[in-house]
């Protein structure tokens, strides 16, 4: 008896360790690039030339980030980007709380025909092309507002804040219409305030993608003014174009600064709010999914 | 009789029409919705037609001629366009074979995690690279790849090669370097929904599972797995119905000249065609060639896991 349940503890335990073993393994994967990108921004630029693997900087030096951060065009990225991150968020969390509180109406005339024509789109798009073809038809090309019109509304986020205000008690509403209240003034008064949780998930939701997105810059934006950062992040790192800031800092440097720490400290400069804000966006966001997840 | 009936509808209308006007606000806030919807939705999708014009950009749509089926002709007789269709069903073939199973193996394992503080600190941590821009996600790969990169540090050190290799402008590489980038990137965030599948499972069935002696992988493999089915089968069908697509993001960041042979996926195609070259007409031939496709598709998966497993989306 004795025996044979020492056995199966072993067994377990032999199991529990692989396992979390394994779960180590995953985390250090995960972390690793993080951090070799971080020490590798700190080296002293001659030692980060072509990235080996090592665990901390050879020798401390903060010269890749001040070329970053002297850099016009870099700094002018990081403004847009937090420009069209601002704008953007406000906008799309705005817009689309204030259609799905009409929506979540039970009394709201043509609400079958509205879920139908939001459905379709679900299932159907123009693609590419044709939105190409509209942007610039409607003077959106090179525009700055292509960051942020085109992105005010999802049908996801709709039905997500939609099946919150559902959740609030209609009681509160009713108080303060027979106080004469406009819908309006429940709305905002009423209704957001007490959306606050959901108001958070959506806008991190919206913040991070405005924040890493490069793929509108790449085929909308034409001029230099209006990049944002992680377009000029994708110009100098895939396209392997020689920056303005490189050919500063190669004046400056001579051969001594490679364009290899640059990139990681302006890598570091466009992921460093990410990280800061990662504590609130993995709480808010996975509760998000959640949602969503259900009302899939 | 008639006139009744009629006089009747309209009364009813007319009552539509004041309760409507009534809500007045409550359409008001909706209503802004709907045109959004129609301009950045409903317009694109009209604008598919062009894939039967000779369109240019310069002139008012309906002034284009009508060309019929032949940018679908063109296309069909391009090898590059097969390519691109072999280098998508390939890199989404390894995606769903390979790729699937991971985050439901991941979600599993982590599962068995006894500690909650360690298996909610894991967690935190596996979903961390979801939320680094792919810029920057594929600008470590790119230097690890590269030459004197970790990777070739790492395979000369283990003995596994003799010599440098550059891995990201040797084609045959490519599918590869998309899947485990695609791995590394979002396994922890797709494991979110089945962790959230498992955490619903009733104790109680564990309980009495072990009572009767079932060990761990029984307890898995008859309990946990066949609880969370609906959530894999449901995913699965996406998966399938979006293996026409690939993730344009990371392709675009990865691809380069060298790899163009295996990296040009039919997005990327359609990307090159029509906003590199500027044959409008032609891309968007593809494009609703691909749209037509996809729904089938997503019509068929859907049906096949219908009948297997009772699952379905619609």
């Amino acid at each position: 008896m004795a025996m044979e349940s020492r056995g199966r503890f072993r067994r377990i335990g032999l199991f529990e360790v692989g396992n979390t073993l394994l779960m180590l393994t995953v985390c250090f994967i995960t972390l690793y690039p993080m951090w070799f990108v971080f020490i590798n921004s700190l080296n002293a630029p001659e030692r980060a030339l072509l990235g080996t693997i090592n665990w901390f900087p050879e020798a401390w030096s903060l010269d890749s980030y001040r070329v970053v951060f002297n850099d016009k065009n870099l700094m002018n990225g990081f403004y847009i980007t937090t420009l069209r991150t601002v704008i953007g968020t406000a906008a799309h969390v705005l817009f689309t709380a204030i259609v799905a509180y009409g929506m979540s109406r039970s009394n709201l005339i043509g609400r079958k025909f509205y879920m139908r024509t939001a459905l379709i789109t679900m299932l159907f798009s123009g693609g590419l092309i044709p939105t190409f073809l509209l942007m610039t038809k409607l003077g959106l090309y090179d525009n700055f507002w292509v960051f942020v019109i085109p992105g005010m509304y999802t049908f996801f986020n709709m039905v997500i804040f939609m099946s919150f205000f559902r959740t609030i008690p209609e009681s509160l509403e009713e108080s303060a219409k027979v106080d004469g209240a406009s819908d309006y003034g429940v709305l905002f008064r009423i209704v957001l305030p007490n959306s606050m949780a959901v108001i958070a998930t959506i806008s991190l939701f919206s913040a991070v993608y405005h924040w890493n997105d490069y793929y509108q810059g790449v085929i909308y934006i034409r001029t230099q003014d209006l990049l944002p950062l992680q377009t000029m992040l994708y110009k100098i790192i895939a396209e392997n174009s020689m920056s303005f800031m490189q050919q500063q800092a190669m004046a400056q440097f001579g051969a001594r600064l490679p364009g290899n720490s640059i990139k990681f400290a302006s890598m570091m400069v466009a992921t460093l709010p990410i990280l800061a804000f990662y504590p609130f966006i993995q709480r808010y966001l996975v509760k998000g999914v959640m949602i969503g997840a259900i009302k899939g | 009789m008639k006139g009744k009936e009629a006089v009747k509808m309209s009364q009813h209308r007319s009552g539509q029409m004041k309760a409507f006007f009534r809500q007045w606000q409550v359409q008001s806030m909706v209503i802004p919705g709907i045109v959004w919807m129609f301009v950045f939705c409903y317009i694109p999708m009209f604008w598919l037609i062009i894939a039967f014009m000779d369109y240019s950009i310069a002139k008012p749509m309906l002034h284009s001629p009508l060309v019929g089926l032949k940018h679908f002709e063109d296309f069909a007789a391009d090898d590059r366009f097969w390519r691109s269709i072999r280098n998508t069903l390939g890199m989404s073939a390894i995606k769903l074979a390979l790729g699937f199973p991971i985050p439901i193996l991941f979600a599993l394992l982590l599962n068995e995690i006894r500690s909650l503080r360690f298996k909610r600190a894991v967690q935190t941590i596996s979903y961390l690279p979801h939320f680094i821009a792919w810029t920057i996600f594929g600008g470590i790969l790119l230097n690890w790849l590269g030459e004197g990169g970790v990777m070739n540090q790492l395979m000369m050190a283990l003995g596994i090669q003799d010599r440098e290799i550059l891995y990201n402008s040797d084609p045959q590489y490519f599918w590869w370097i998309v899947y485990f980038s695609d791995v590394l990137k979002e396994t922890g965030w797709s494991a979110i929904i089945y962790i959230a599948a498992i955490a619903g499972i009733d104790p109680a069935l564990y309980e009495a599972a072990e009572l009767d002696g079932a060990n761990r992988w029984q307890r898995m493999w008859h309990i946990t797995i066949q609880c969370i089915r609906p959530t894999i089968a449901i995913l699965f069908i996406l998966a399938v119905s979006g293996m026409l697509g690939s993730n344009f993001e990371q392709i675009f960041m990865l691809k380069n000249n060298m790899n163009m042979r295996m990296a040009e996926s039919l997005d990327l195609y359609i990307y090159n065609m029509g906003l590199v070259s500027g044959r409008h007409s032609f891309s968007t031939a593809v494009l609703f060639a691909r749209s037509v496709v996809a729904l089938g598709l997503l019509l068929l998966a859907n049906y096949t896991s219908k009948k297997l497993s009772g699952e379905s989306i619609f």
